[in-house]
């Protein structure tokens, strides 16, 4: 190997020597435990709609059933190697973002419950919290502007 | 001035070689399963090790390893004149906090995993230049602490990359003394700050290998000594990319180290059984490799000559974020029978 | 029950995790940057009334992907500006959402009560 001139040079070759992620295995990985995640979700709507609860209040009952099991198996130390198993497959269904609640919560317990636990919970989730919720006003702004279902195309 | 230790740009030769009293090393459990548990003294069977918090378990660490070195090398604490460590903690807490009831004068240092090998060559000065008999040493990283610092909460649910490290929880204490039979630090190399550039906090071997290969290279130079003159030569944390980085730099100048060279974060770990990805990091990783492992090849004379070449990554979580790169360093130690 | 509709949410949602696996290994964003992206990727999907189309084909599978979740947000905020104004803006979205962010809120706090953090053993 000729010697290593400049930091540009030593990037390529690092990221020659590097091995990258089996992302194959990952996306099956993470294909079937998503899709089993989302399928769960569908089994507890369609048992909902059974029931004769409306398709709303259906919907946040399987948010919140999820949440409740994601926390469960976090608080159990389970959820973390289902994550490493599945990647994408936990992170991506709510159950990724009860999880990213739930893990500081847990870290952080032993700096208080106000200063640890409760300013610490959102140190991953927050972000998603401050993105999705502006994002959603500045929709509904833009949509008082032009007041029109132009944007809407229903 | 004449610097009649200094030889070449950077490197020392100690006018009377310090001696290695004694060395002790704690480490975890998952250590514990990794091929050199049986060096160690003493493996953990939980990382809290019955305290309330990481940090509480990581300086109850470092003060057993520190009490467990004393009472190893048999000399009376009153008679150790200087206690230096270091470790990953915020302002170097888990040190601070494991020796505040030792009574013994402290120095905290820090050079992110390099730290072992600095407090050895501050240690060696200060007994060379006759400030110190008895020097205590002592570097020390937990898994858990360091990855709540670090990186994310323990119960995410996220994938570590092929090229992560595990840092190894753990502590290695060594006593530096004035007179006894060995091992010698005989010469030492404080390296310079390198950076590459590389600004991926998951590729920390890839970070540090130009720092290693700097101090590597420089040590030869100003020694006139080359790869062949040591039976072992061992980085501290690169990893196995950062290890095979280095073999491939240090060829490109004309250095071959293929034969002889190892580095502690792979032999801490099984890479196969353990899914440690690019193995051991931290500075308790080549503190217990050295206090356990090196330290008994020493003793047993299957090593004779060893180079200690401790890496650091001079980073942290902030600097990651503003997107900064990470510049690396390490120390070279030369201990001989 | 409606078993068709279970397979659909399964592929459906299969596909997003795969879209979400694919960033994941190929930009090496970290996870809440991933969640950031794919929440506000739905509240503009369903601002734009998009979303509710592969909710009506696929159920939960669009629903409970975090682009469901942002496609939520979206719906509340639109609905509820036709009715209160631009009060709705700022009511709407966290309104329809509620029942899952504070669940997660909820639960992590019972959590972190009952339960320690342990190392991952593999």
């Amino acid at each position: 190997m000729k010697p290593i001139q400049s930091k540009e040079e030593y990037q390529t070759y690092v990221d020659q020597k590097t091995p990258n992620s089996p992302i194959l295995k990952n996306c099956f990985n993470a294909f079937w435990v998503g899709g089993l995640i989302c399928a769960i979700g569908q089994i507890i709507f369609e048992i909902c709609k059974i029931r004769g609860i409306d398709e709303t209040n259906s919907y946040t009952i399987v948010s919140m059933l999820l949440v409740f099991c994601s926390a469960f198996l976090t608080g159990l130390n389970i959820f973390n190697k289902i994550g490493k198993f599945a990647g994408a497959g936990s992170l991506i269904p709510i159950t990724g973002f009860a999880n990213s609640i739930v893990s500081p919560a847990m870290e952080y317990k032993s700096e208080g419950y106000v200063m640890g636990v409760g300013a610490k919970m959102f140190t991953v989730a927050g972000p998603v919290l401050v993105y999705g919720i502006s994002t959603s006003i500045i929709i509904g702004i833009i949509y008082i502007i032009f007041n029109t279902q132009s944007l809407i195309l229903v | 001035m004449i610097f009649i230790k200094k030889v070449g740009n950077q490197s020392y030769i100690l006018s009377k070689p310090v001696n290695i009293t004694s060395t002790a090393s704690i480490v975890g459990p998952k250590e514990k399963e990794g091929p050199l548990h049986q060096f160690f003294d003493q493996c953990l069977e939980d990382e809290f090790w019955g305290e309330k918090s990481w940090e509480s378990a990581e300086s109850k660490i470092v003060k057993e390893t520190v009490n467990m070195v004393i009472s190893k090398s048999g000399i009376p604490s009153r008679e150790i004149d200087f206690c230096l460590a270091g470790d990953l903690l915020n302002q170097c807490i888990a040190s601070s906090f494991g020796l505040r009831e030792t009574n013994i004068p402290f120095i905290g240092l820090f050079g992110a995993c390099s730290t072992f090998v600095e407090s050895m060559i501050v240690g060696s000065t200060l007994i060379d230049g006759d400030f110190a008999n008895n020097v205590v040493c002592c570097a020390s990283s937990h898994f858990c602490s360091a990855e709540k610092q670090f990186r994310f909460p323990l119960e995410l649910g996220n994938q570590r990359p092929p090229s992560s490290q595990w840092t190894v929880t753990g502590a290695g204490s060594v006593i530096l003394s004035k007179d006894g039979n060995g091992p010698f630090i005989s010469a030492f190399t404080p390296g310079k700050i390198v950076d590459m550039g590389i600004k991926d906090a998951n590729n920390m071997g890839a970070a540090m290998a130009g720092a290693a290969e700097d101090t590597l290279i420089t040590h030869f130079k100003d020694t006139g000594r080359n790869p062949s003159y040591y039976d072992a030569i061992f980085t501290g944390d690169l990893g196995h990319i950062g290890k095979d980085i280095l073999v491939d730099l240090a060829s490109s100048k004309g250095y071959n180290i293929k034969s002889n060279y190892n580095d502690c974060g792979v032999l801490m770990f099984d890479k196969q059984k353990q899914d440690t990805h690019s193995g051991g990091s931290g500075c308790g990783c080549i503190a217990s490799v050295f206090s356990g492992y090196v330290y008994k090849m020493l003793q047993e004379k299957k090593y004779k000559k060893v180079l200690m070449i401790a890496t650091g990554a001079l980073m942290n979580s902030t600097s990651t974020q503003q997107g900064e790169s990470i510049p690396g360093i390490a120390h070279a130690v030369s201990i001989e029978l | 029950m409606d078993w068709y509709m279970v397979l659909k949410a399964f592929i459906t949602g299969g596909i997003i995790c795969i879209i979400g696996q694919i960033l994941i290994d190929k930009t090496k964003l970290t996870p809440a940057r991933i969640l950031v992206t794919f929440v506000t990727l739905g509240v503009i999907l369903g601002g734009l009334g998009w979303y509710k189309y592969l909710i009506d084909f696929a159920g939960c599978g669009a629903t409970v992907p975090l682009t469901g979740f942002g496609s939520l947000l979206a719906k509340g905020t639109i609905s509820e500006v036709q009715t209160t104004g631009l009060i709705g803006a700022f009511t709407g979205g966290i309104k329809a959402a509620a029942g899952g962010i504070s669940a997660a809120i909820f639960f992590g706090y019972i959590a972190s009560l009952v339960s320690k953090p342990k190392i991952k053993k593999q």
